[in-house]
């Protein structure tokens, strides 16, 4: 093959993927003047945002007034266990609002207070309700409305085009290699810069709300290019995803759901939540059904039901049920909005959930309780990045949303997604284009490296036999679910690693038949590069973190550590492999230090936004 | 148990049905079936997925003759002896396998002339109202599975695609149109480029969304009634004469 | 062995669909054709519309196929008292061709209306144009399907025929009201009680037309502009969407019962049925 003949595309900047960061990062970049190229994996508009459903959470304050920046941010902080970065949390509860308005401008059509604002939701860990919603399906509105925005804007969409690896000069990006999923053929993007906006890596896990696109392919590439990622320990677990039919266990039931006045229940009928309020939460969370419902029914002055409590607490309280012996027939709890609200009103306000259920399940959520269980939602972890500007530490190479880590800590709040990606879409854009316009000259493409990344994918067409692709898919994610679970244990920790070990030296061997042309098999195959990365990455880091701490629990270190607050496990790629190391936290500028552990009342009623 | 499948393989050129035979557990849907004989028997079988829970539109084949969400068909909907038929869609050209050729949709969509919103309120808040936004709000629930453009008659048997936009964007169209704060006029393109005369309101996109979004009574015949108000009707065209009304 | 592209089959009736699909678009087709025979037949034949005992006065039951009445032929069997025409017996210069017969005049009143109507022309759209007979099953093979650009553009006077939909409602009710008399002297029969029904059928289809829909405020974009308040347009145009999805059962209950009605006053004027009333007892 003449690699000098490889279909090349030049743009000033590449995104890659395009789900809400990216697209958002895209305009950024188009509306900064910059030429745009973006790629996704599958057709634009299908990316893993649409799955959000609850809301995009932004201090705006039109529900209850007294919510401002300060709080949310503070919120933010202690759902985080206080490891979170502290200017991105810091940035994203002041600029929330203004991206959320922005939406509004755009056509996302919110759902509308009694005053025609943008209405707000209660969420879990968030004090006020904050989370500006469409029904149950607010991050479709969002995906939609940024699609319908960005194909006005001049940006070069290259649709189901799947990234392989990056390109570098002298350390610093010069382009991206990868390929059309329709004719297998491989494709050059020479760039400055490069955004990764891949999402997670969840299909590393059996149980899990996430897509197939999510095999953590920015993780990998950055990786392997030298990038550090950051906090991949704390993965998410939402309490409730479908258990029942086996097919679509996993699947998300949004935390709308207990927002609205679901309750959890044991096989006793009896609501266990009460039991598992943490300490940290206790004054501020009811402790009688007459305090939560009151809250329910709007008093102002009533606490939050323990339902609401973050979703690391939530997720650890149902398993606990179910080990206990208390769960639900197919081995979760139950969720109990029937009891708690009319038909009408859940048809309404919770339509998706409604009909997600009646197709999937045969059940009537107005009628019969839900059953529900942990699912891998989300990665809080990511690659490392300047809090400013989005940029890691390899020069032009940036990311946003998911796929980065360093905003949510130890844990994320509902909704903090949608902002999340609306607000470092934005920076990452703006800081992309101060990156070029600071630019002396132009990076140089390397042939050699392409030849490599071309070979390395086009070897697993060429062999002969070897091993299935989805069969080893299906084996990493038993040893994930089994051995990187919800509750972990430095043997079986050790055990995993042991045991990936093992797959990664499949991986060299997998094989896939045929012509590359839209080859799922081949596809598959390429993934799992990127999976193994990711599954390594967050098992490492979970070994080395000896304490248990927002969403990341160690049966053999309980509780919280004093020393735990002061390191972030940051993972890098050297000459002897993967290395996860502790890198001490800088002091937060007093300013927000003294925000995060103020009272409410301090705090309240002051004017929201920068 | 196991249960029989005929899924058409191939390409633009040419193509066959191939039976497989895959085990099935309870609860399973046509999608599961289909990564199954991906596993087992045909890696290489193309289909698009993602979300795996009627979100994003992605899995549109045809069952038995259907145009359908395979992630939302289960299996149990068929007689347990039944072959069960999978195709790509019918009204855009094949790639391979079960998998299509959108483009032409993404094409339409960049016709269309986004929302013209009015200038926000002196707070630096838009003001709208629940019972004005909801109307739209079914619109805006469409996850662009393009199963109403694959059973439209008019894409699907006359291949009209340069006169008539479709059904996914003539409710694109409508959320516009109605939207409380758009100050954009697209009736005269509503009526010509983008052809809601073509439409016979024979309601089979309808019928095959899988969001139950009333596309022809809410969308598509309250546009035409819209053309009807500023092309066909004297008593409109009079009022608008006398009072100067747009 | 080559298959068209996607295994799909092509041309007029061509489908992979397995379940009944036609069954719709021939029971809709036979029902609407039985409809028109027994209409056109029922118009044409000209007798038998009116029934009052034998009694002149006011009240009666009139066909609602025959109302209003505009001319009438007195000398048939079963017509009404010459005095129930707005103009009186039909004139001499009636043209021989045309049958001396009061529903010609105005049968293509509530016709226009239902031809036009957004649910009929689905139905016979699918039914009788097979255009296409049912979904994702092959349409008839036209070379240059215009939809309702040309030729059919004549679809959009439905909102005028509604307006004689409503002329109809007003004087069937007024028909009903009749009913309720004999001779002048008040009652009530099981005609009276069928000929009641009949307007509110007709109303129930009428005001949840689509047309209406759209008129009453469905032509806005926004409902409560500009402070908020909810405005009557938009409890309208609500009570109208209410009725509207539920257009079909409307328009064929409608159609059934004004037929059923007309079968009724016939069979009663005929004398084969006894009309239970209260002025015979």
């Amino acid at each position: 093959m003449d690699f000098s003949d490889i279909q090349t595309v030049e743009h000033d900047v590449l995104v890659v993927g395009a789900g809400g960061a990216g697209i958002r990062a895209a305009v950024e970049c188009a509306q900064n003047g910059l030429n745009t190229g973006m790629i996704s994996k599958s057709l634009l508009g299908k990316a893993h945002t649409v799955m959000a459903e609850g809301g995009v959470a932004a201090a705006m304050g039109n529900v209850d007034s007294r919510d401002n920046w300060k709080i949310h941010f503070r919120d933010t902080m202690r759902g985080g266990k206080f490891l979170n970065q502290w200017r991105m949390a810091e940035l994203h509860a002041k600029q929330a609002p203004e991206r959320v308005r922005e939406l509004e401008e755009w056509g996302a059509v919110f759902d509308r207070t009694e005053n025609g604002l943008i209405n707000q939701r209660n969420f879990g860990g968030h004090r006020y309700p904050r989370l500006a919603h469409v029904g149950d399906r607010t991050g479709l509105e969002i995906l939609r409305t940024l699609q319908d925005f960005c194909i006005h804007k001049g940006i070069h969409t290259h649709m189901e085009c799947t990234g392989l690896d990056l390109v570098l000069d002298n350390g610093r990006v010069a382009g991206l290699v990868g390929y059309w999923r329709e004719t297998g053929r491989f494709i050059l993007f020479k760039a400055k810069a490069v955004i990764f906006a891949t999402g997670g890596g969840g299909k590393a896990w059996r149980i899990t709300s996430n897509s197939w696109e999510y095999s953590g392919d920015g993780l990998g590439m950055a990786y392997r290019a030298g990038a550090e990622l950051i906090d991949m320990e704390f993965t998410q677990f939402h309490p409730t995803g479908m258990v029942w039919p086996p097919s679509v266990r996993g699947i998300l039931v949004t935390e709308g759901v207990r927002g609205d006045g679901g309750i959890l229940k044991n096989s006793d009928g009896k609501r266990f939540m009460f039991d598992y309020i943490p300490k940290i939460f206790a004054s501020e969370t009811a402790d009688t059904v007459e305090e939560a419902n009151l809250w329910l029914s709007g008093d102002r002055d009533a606490r939050r039901p323990p339902e609401l409590l973050t979703r690391d607490v939530v997720a650890r309280a149902i398993k606990a049920e179910v080990e206990a012996g208390r769960g639900s027939p197919n081995g979760g709890v139950f969720l109990d909005i029937a009891s708690q609200q009319s038909a009408e009103f859940i048809k309404r306000k919770l339509p998706s959930m409604y009909h997600q259920f009646k197709e999937l399940a045969v059940i009537d959520i107005t009628e019969v309780p839900m059953e529900v269980g942990p699912t891998l939602h989300y990665f809080m972890g990511g690659i490392r990045v300047d809090s400013n500007s989005q940029e890691t530490n390899i020069p032009g190479l940036f990311a946003c949303g998911e796929c980065a880590g360093g905003m949510h800590g130890a844990n994320r709040l509902g909704g903090n997604s949608l902002s999340d990606l609306l607000v470092f879409g934005k920076l990452a854009g703006d800081g992309v284009t101060n990156y070029i316009n600071n630019l002396s000259n132009k990076p140089q493409i390397n042939n050699l490296k392409i030849k490599e990344i071309i070979t390395s994918a086009t070897d697993i067409l060429n062999r002969d036999e070897g091993i299935n692709p989805f069969v080893l898919h299906e084996k990493l994610q038993e040893t994930m679910q089994k051995y990187v679970g919800i509750v972990r244990t430095g043997d079986e920790l050790q055990l995993g690693l042991e045991k990936l070990e093992k797959i990664k030296e499949d991986v060299g061997r997998v094989y896939a038949h045929a012509s590359p042309q839209y080859n799922p098999g081949w596809n598959e195959a390429l993934d799992l590069k990127n999976l193994m990365v990711t599954a390594e990455a967050v098992t490492k880091a979970a070994f080395l973190r000896e304490e248990s701490r927002g969403a990341h629990t160690r049966l053999d270190f309980e509780g919280e550590s004093e020393e735990g607050m002061k390191y972030n496990v940051v993972i890098r790629n050297t000459s002897s492999g993967m290395v996860a190391e502790k890198r001490h936290r800088e002091e937060p500028p007093k300013e927000l230090s003294d925000i995060a552990f103020a009272t409410l009342s301090e705090l309240e009623g002051e004017s929201s936004g920068s | 148990m196991d249960r029989k499948f005929k899924v058409w393989r191939g390409n633009k050129k040419s193509g066959e049905f191939i039976s497989y035979s895959v085990a099935v557990e309870q609860g399973m849907v046509v999608l599961d079936a289909v990564h199954r004989i991906q596993t087992e028997h045909a890696s290489d079988l193309a289909v698009r997925w993602n979300c795996k829970a009627g979100k994003c539109g992605s899995c549109s084949v045809e069952i038995n003759g259907k145009p359908k969400l395979a992630c939302m068909t289960r299996l149990n909907d068929y007689r347990e002896d039944e072959e069960i038929t999978i195709q790509p869609i019918k009204a855009f050209p094949i790639i391979k396998d079960l998998v299509a050729d959108f483009s032409w949709n993404y094409e339409q969509n960049k016709r269309i002339q986004p929302l013209k919103i009015r200038a926000r309120d002196k707070d630096g808040n838009h003001r709208m109202f629940q019972r004005d936004v909801e109307r739209i709000q079914e619109f805006r629930k469409c996850i662009e599975c393009f199963l109403c453009q694959d059973v439209c008659h008019v894409l699907r048997d006359h291949n009209k695609k340069d006169k008539f936009i479709g059904p996914r964007f003539m409710i694109r169209l409508a959320s516009l149109e109605m939207h409380p704060l758009d100050e954009a006029d697209r009736i005269p393109a509503i009526k010509e480029e983008f052809g809601a005369g073509m439409c016979n309101i024979t309601r089979c996109c309808t019928d095959v969304c899988p969001e139950h979004i009333q596309i022809t009574d809410n969308g598509i015949i309250p546009l035409k009634e819209r053309v009807v108000d500023k092309y066909y009707d004297p008593v409109m065209w009079l009022y608008r004469k006398i009072f100067k009304r747009n | 062995m080559n298959q068209p592209t996607g295994g799909h089959k092509q041309g007029f009736l061509s489908t992979n669909r397995e379940d009944r699909w036609w069954i719709e678009p021939t029971l809709t087709g036979l029902g609407f054709i039985a409809f028109v025979v027994y209409t056109t037949w029922s118009m044409l034949q000209g007798e038998y519309y009116w029934w009052s005992a034998g009694q002149e006065g006011f009240g009666g039951y009139l066909s609602p196929f025959y109302s209003p009445l505009i001319f009438i032929n007195p000398t048939v069997a079963g017509a009404a008292p010459a005095a129930h025409a707005w103009l009186g017996s039909f004139p001499g210069w009636w043209p021989s061709l045309i049958p001396m017969t009061p529903a010609i005049l105005i049968l293509a009143g509530p016709l226009s209306f239902r031809l036009t109507c957004y649910y009929y022309r689905k139905f016979y759209y699918r039914s009788f144009f097979l255009s296409p007979p049912g979904c994702a099953v092959g349409g008839v093979t036209q070379k240059n399907y215009s939809g309702e650009t040309v030729l059919l553009v004549i679809q959009n006077i439905h909102r005028y025929t509604l307006y004689i939909a409503f002329g109809i409602i007003a004087v069937l009710s007024y028909d009903a009201v009749l009913s309720f008399f004999r001779d002048g002297k008040l009652g009530i029969g099981v005609g009276s009680i069928i000929l009641l029904i009949n307007p509110i059928l007709l109303a129930g289809y009428t005001f949840g037309c689509h047309a209406l829909r759209h008129l009453s405020g469905g032509r806005m974009d926004c409902f409560s502009c500009p402070n908020g308040k909810e405005k009557f347009k938009h409890k309208l145009w609500k009570g109208i969407s209410s009725l509207n999805d539920r257009h079909m059962f409307w328009a064929w209950i409608s159609m059934i019962w004004v037929a059923f009605a007309d079968i009724y006053v016939r069979m009663v004027a005929m004398g084969n049925w006894t009309d239970f009333n209260t002025w015979s007892l």
